[in-house]
């Protein structure tokens, strides 16, 4: 066409693969945000839980008349006064039901039991603290295999002698379901026929998201008008209305729910929770604005928790480590109500992805959920539905392979890579991988941190017998499946996985552009912005991006599961290529040729072969609103709804090297290289940022998030003195890199980034801590690496000194 | 996490603040930093009726050296601590250890005074205290005595020698002898967190020997340990590895950790050892020989 590219218009327009600063620091950093808690409405009240101290027990009396005799306290509610309302339970994503507050029975610690409504927050705490329960302790279990023993105590009474559920057959009083999928059969006789097989157990441990911003919600009914209208700390509020909807039986169109700035999701948004709906109900009865704000420790012992996936994997293969089939079997525990957030159809998420990057025939998956006296949750904590479990799987399994054969751990992965050209590539698991191209990326890796040069480092060390630290070399090269998903296969509470996107471009030819999802730290108020701006040529700095408010924004299902830039990332493409090819025929209308004749350049139609006739965007965009072609609609406004044909595969090689002091357990991570793959960047400064985060997150995993609990069910380590949240004091040195592979079927070829560092770096973090051991024969060690735990295995092979 | 209504009183002098004490009794608590009794009363395992906060008395901050004495103001904070010329130069273990007390932003608010007279085991400054041979100035209404750390103040988990109607109002430590050798070792699992086990060393060295030695331990025990046996062993010998080793051995002896969620009583025990060994050997690498 003889279009030179314009440096200078192109840096105006700030597109794709511009490393423009986040729009939203400059509110952030100033402390001008506006969190659900900065909400503050006339008449405001607030709530406070009432909690239970045990994991099991009956509630034999609540005696509320100290509480409501303080003044200042409002109205104490519990299971009674909602059964009217039909609120004392609630239907979760899971298909299960859960107590909003205990109806008789407390089936966790700290499960909510009254709600003390007061007129400020100081006033509910003193009224909580004197409503009086009389409990009758029953016997708890937290162990899933424990549980499933034929006398374990019952978690849930409410379903004594249900034998299905809604993923099909129970089979023990805490049993949830059984999902099953792959070739059994053809997967048990690759095991007969195989040369050799490994097999290992391993927890993932129950963990938290943990946001800075913890939960809450400000509900404001108006009596007169009959309009609800809620903030929400909420990662789908389109999802919230629906919900609310249903369990008020309010019209959607009576309901707003807004999501303003909230500050981290990490998965531990998502659901519906009590203290929402006990917010929503007290106002709906009082018709006053009602406040509920979590503490820090009711959110880490209370709204969704992580993992616990307790798991055993099973590896065939021949001599040359040539891997020939996958058996998996995990008990998934899901604590005392099955509050799981996966798409309706998968009861384990998009687990069957633990195939990996590898290309392997055969393969078979059985999960058993079951319930424990645990709190509820099993969210997606910075990955998509239960991946990260599934690589940490796969990527274990290789490893033990690799060192039952006496293989280096980088190439047992290269032999057994899915090829380039496989791509798409069909999983024994009913996959269907977009692209990929992993050889490369290892390769490059390797050579970065001179892989051969670091093991030979650490033959010498292990040579020597008074080395006080060992070293450890940690290899993934992991899959992700993210962008949930085709409305054929995902779909929650019946609503398809689609997401969306509304753009209206101005007089002046700025634009406002509204989506379905919602920013927890994304950045998308940048990156879309980018997007338009490169399809339909609008400065990225014109144009205001909106989401959150589910009286303005297009219905969507929201930001997790990296679904953003696949899902919403490829609505926003596709409906700004709605306007540039409405502004097309505007611009050819207005030069007076044919709408194929114009070439699109950056930010302007250009006559093809006579480049000095041109309408810029901007001079489309006022024509839009006095001079358009005959029949055409005036106005220049584009909606697209977006479901998308697959998901897409998101990969990476990761390798850390770490020191581990054999006589204390400290670990000093000494490097850690990361290569993402994520299809076509957007942002590269972003995407740097979501890698940091998502590895520091994946550091504190590995190394010490972990909620445990004693055998009466008490929760340990529910606050930041024991639950590790890293700081920079902690936190390694990063190194990042990346390939470029587009997804094939994404409008934009994107593929989503942000939980990927998190889902690589988890198993990478182990595989490097159990390599420091694994001249001693360790193939596994479980989570979390903290000193103590790395301790007791140099103590149990007698390296340290006591 | 919401406190119980309380009242709250900003005197302004020792003896005022003494008054008070006097007069408000049992239901009062005196606030210093507030690091451990906020959380305490937000968790309502503490519910005072009234906090008698001690930041506004100028007379309770400072650091000075009186005679062969450092004498510290009992609300001066670790900030404070950090920065200050005098102890960089004449009592490098303090600044080494109070860099270590949690994060930047208790270290701003939290005192030595209140970090004595909370008796807590896993607070760093009672075994420092211990190390360096620290007494206590405590003043009633009635009267003021000086208490050495050593002499059954510290007396069990939250428990002092320290009377109902006492003020710690200062901190005397006399100066460490020119050329010690001195190590604060701490093991803790992140920022802002106690010591699964620390060590505290003072090294006085003669040529090769151990002139003197004061060894203490944090968080091994319901108090901070002074490691006696280790410090008698090592008197004049030679400080080489056997020695150490002894020494660390010596050391753990004496533990007696609760287990949490840190480690079991085995690792603090071993722990308490290998801090006790990277203190020594830190110490004599900065002693004079």
């Amino acid at each position: 066409m003889g279009l030179e590219p314009n440096i200078e218009r192109l840096t105006q327009l700030e597109g794709i693969g511009c490393a423009r600063k986040r729009r939203e620091d400059p509110r952030f950093i100033q402390g001008k945000g506006t969190y659900v808690d900065d909400v503050k409405m006339p008449g405001m009240c607030f709530g406070a839980m009432v909690r239970s101290p045990y994991a099991s027990a009956r509630i034999k009396r609540i005696d509320a008349s100290r509480a409501l005799a303080l003044p200042g306290v409002i109205a104490v509610i519990t299971a009674e006064e909602l059964k009217p309302f039909k609120l004392h339970w609630m239907p979760t994503l899971a298909g299960d039901v859960q107590a909003v507050l205990a109806d008789g029975k407390v089936s966790f610690q700290n499960q909510e039991v009254a709600f003390v409504i007061a007129e400020d927050r100081y006033l509910a705490a003193d009224g909580a603290d004197l409503v009086e329960v009389e409990y009758e302790e029953l016997p708890a279990v937290v162990d899933p295999k424990k549980a499933l023993e034929p006398d374990a105590p019952a978690v849930r009474e409410d379903l004594a002698g249900k034998t299905d559920g809604a993923h099909g057959a129970r089979r023990h009083h805490n049993h949830i379901f059984n999902w099953e999928v792959g070739d059994k059969d053809k997967t048990a006789r690759a095991f007969e026929q195989a040369e050799v097989t490994v097999k290992q157990d391993m927890l993932y441990p129950r963990v938290h998201p943990c946001p800075l911003e913890t939960c809450g919600c400000v509900a404001s009914y108006d009596k007169v008008k009959g309009d609800l209208t809620v903030y929400i700390t909420s990662q789908a509020p389109h999802v919230v209305r629906t919900v609310v909807g249903l369990l008020s039986s309010i019209p959607e169109s009576k309901i707003r729910i807004i999501s303003p700035d909230i500050g981290g999701g990490f998965g531990n948004k998502v659901g519906v929770y009590p203290g929402y709906v006990c917010a929503i109900a007290s106002s709906i009865v009082l018709g006053r604005p009602v406040k509920w704000i979590e503490s820090r420790s009711e959110n880490l012992t209370t709204t969704a928790f992580a993992r616990d996936y307790w798991m055993t994997g099973e590896l065939a293969a021949t001599k040359e480590g040539v891997i020939k089939a996958l058996r998996v079997h995990v008990y998934a525990d899901h604590g005392a109500f099955d509050a799981c957030a996966d798409p309706t159809k998968w009861p384990a998420g998009m687990f069957h992805v633990c195939t990996g990057s590898y290309a392997i025939p055969h393969a078979f998956v059985s999960v058993d959920g079951v319930y424990t006296n645990k709190f509820p949750g099993g969210v997606a904590y910075r990955c998509s539905f239960r991946v990260t479990e599934a690589v940490y799987l796969i990527e274990r399994m290789i490893d033990v392979l690799a060192q039952r054969l006496g293989i280096d751990k980088a190439e047992i992965r290269l032999r057994n890579f899915i090829r380039k050209e496989q791509f798409p590539y069909q999983t024994p698991l009913g996959l269907e991988y977009d692209s990929g191209n992993y050889e490369p990326a290892l390769r490059k890796v390797m050579d970065a941190v001179d892989y051969q040069a670091l093991r030979q480092e650490q033959a010498e060390r292990r040579a020597d017998p008074n080395a006080e630290w060992l070293m450890g070399i940690g290899v993934t090269t992991f899959t992700e499946i993210v962008g949930a998903g085709p409305s054929k296969m995902c779909d929650i509470l019946g609503v398809g996985m689609f997401d969306s996107c509304e753009i209206r471009v101005h007089p002046d030819g700025s634009a406002i552009a509204r989506m379905g999802t919602i920013t927890q730290g994304q950045g998308h108020q940048t990156t879309y912005a980018q997007i338009i701006a490169t399809e339909a040529g609008i400065p990225a700095s014109v144009i205001q991006v909106e989401e959150g408010d589910t009286s303005t924004a297009p219905y969507g299902l929201g930001t997790y599961g990296s679904r953003s830039t696949p899902v919403g990332g490829a609505a926003t493409a596709r409906c700004a290529r709605k306007i540039r090819e409405k502004a097309r025929l505007i611009a050819a209308h207005l030069l007076e040729v044919s709408p194929d004749d114009l070439a699109f350049d950056l930010d302007r139609f250009v006559v093809k072969g006579s480049p000095e006739q041109l309408k810029t965007m901007k001079e489309v965009a006022w024509a839009a609103y006095n001079n358009v072609p005959p029949g055409l609609e005036m106005g220049l406004e584009a909606v697209e709804y977006y479901d998308p044909p697959n998901f897409t595969f998101p990969f990476g090689s990761y390798v850390c090297v770490l020191d581990i002091n054999r006589y204390t357990g400290e670990t000093r991570v000494r490097r850690f290289y990361a290569l993402d793959d994520c299809g076509t960047r957007i942002n590269p400064m972003i995407i740097e940022g979501q890698v940091h985060g998502g590895l520091t997150e994946g550091f504190a995993v590995a190394m010490g998030q972990q909620l445990p609990y004693d055998e009466q069910g008490n929760v340990l380590g529910g606050t930041l003195m024991d639950y590790f949240v890293p700081t920079a004091v902690e936190t390694p040195v990063w190194e990042t890199d990346f390939t470029v592979t587009p997804s094939p079927h994404h409008p934009i070829g994107a593929k989503g980034v942000a939980e990927s560092p998190h889902v690589g770096s988890i198993p990478c973090f182990s595989s490097a801590v159990t390599d420091a051991f694994a001249h001693l024969g360790v193939t596994h060690m479980d989570m979390p690496h903290n000193a103590y735990r790395i301790w007791q295995q140099s103590h149990a092979l007698g390296l340290d000194r006591h | 996490m919401i406190p119980r209504l309380f009242d709250y009183h900003a005197p302004t002098s020792i003896d005022d603040a003494l008054k008070l004490l006097g007069e408000l009794g049992e239901d009062a608590k005196l606030l210093a930093g507030g690091h451990s009794l906020l959380p305490m009363m937000k968790l309502r395992f503490a519910e005072p009726g009234h906090l008698i906060d001690l930041g506004h008395i100028a007379n309770l901050k400072g650091i000075r050296l009186e005679g062969n004495e450092l004498r510290i103001g009992a609300m001066t904070t670790e900030n404070e601590l950090i920065w200050s010329p005098l102890l960089q130069e004449r009592c490098p273990l303090l600044v080494e250890a109070a860099r270590q007390i949690s994060d930047p932003q208790v270290r701003y608010m939290g005192t030595i005074g209140g970090d004595i007279s909370h008796g807590d085991p896993g607070n760093d400054h009672p075994a420092l205290m211990l190390c360096l041979g620290a007494s206590f100035v405590l003043r009633s209404p009635a009267a003021e005595r000086v208490v050495h750390a050593d002499d059954n103040f510290f007396l069990g988990t939250y428990a002092t020698a320290l009377q109902p109607d006492e003020i710690l109002t200062e901190i005397r430590i006399p100066l460490p002898a020119a050329g010690s050798g001195w190590c604060y070792a701490k093991l803790k699992r992140k920022t802002g967190d106690f010591a699964t086990a620390a060590a505290a060393v003072l090294l006085r060295m003669k040529g090769d020997t151990v002139e003197d030695v004061s060894i203490a331990l944090t968080n091994v025990a319901d108090t901070a340990l002074k490691a006696r046996d280790a410090e008698a062993f090592l008197r004049g010998k030679p400080l080489d590895e056997p020695a150490i080793a002894e020494a660390a051995r010596l050391a753990m002896a004496i533990c007696q950790p609760a287990e949490d969620l840190r480690g079991d009583a085995d690792y603090k025990t071993a722990m308490a050892g290998e801090m006790t060994r990277r203190a020594l050997r830190t110490a004599a690498m900065r002693a004079a020989h």
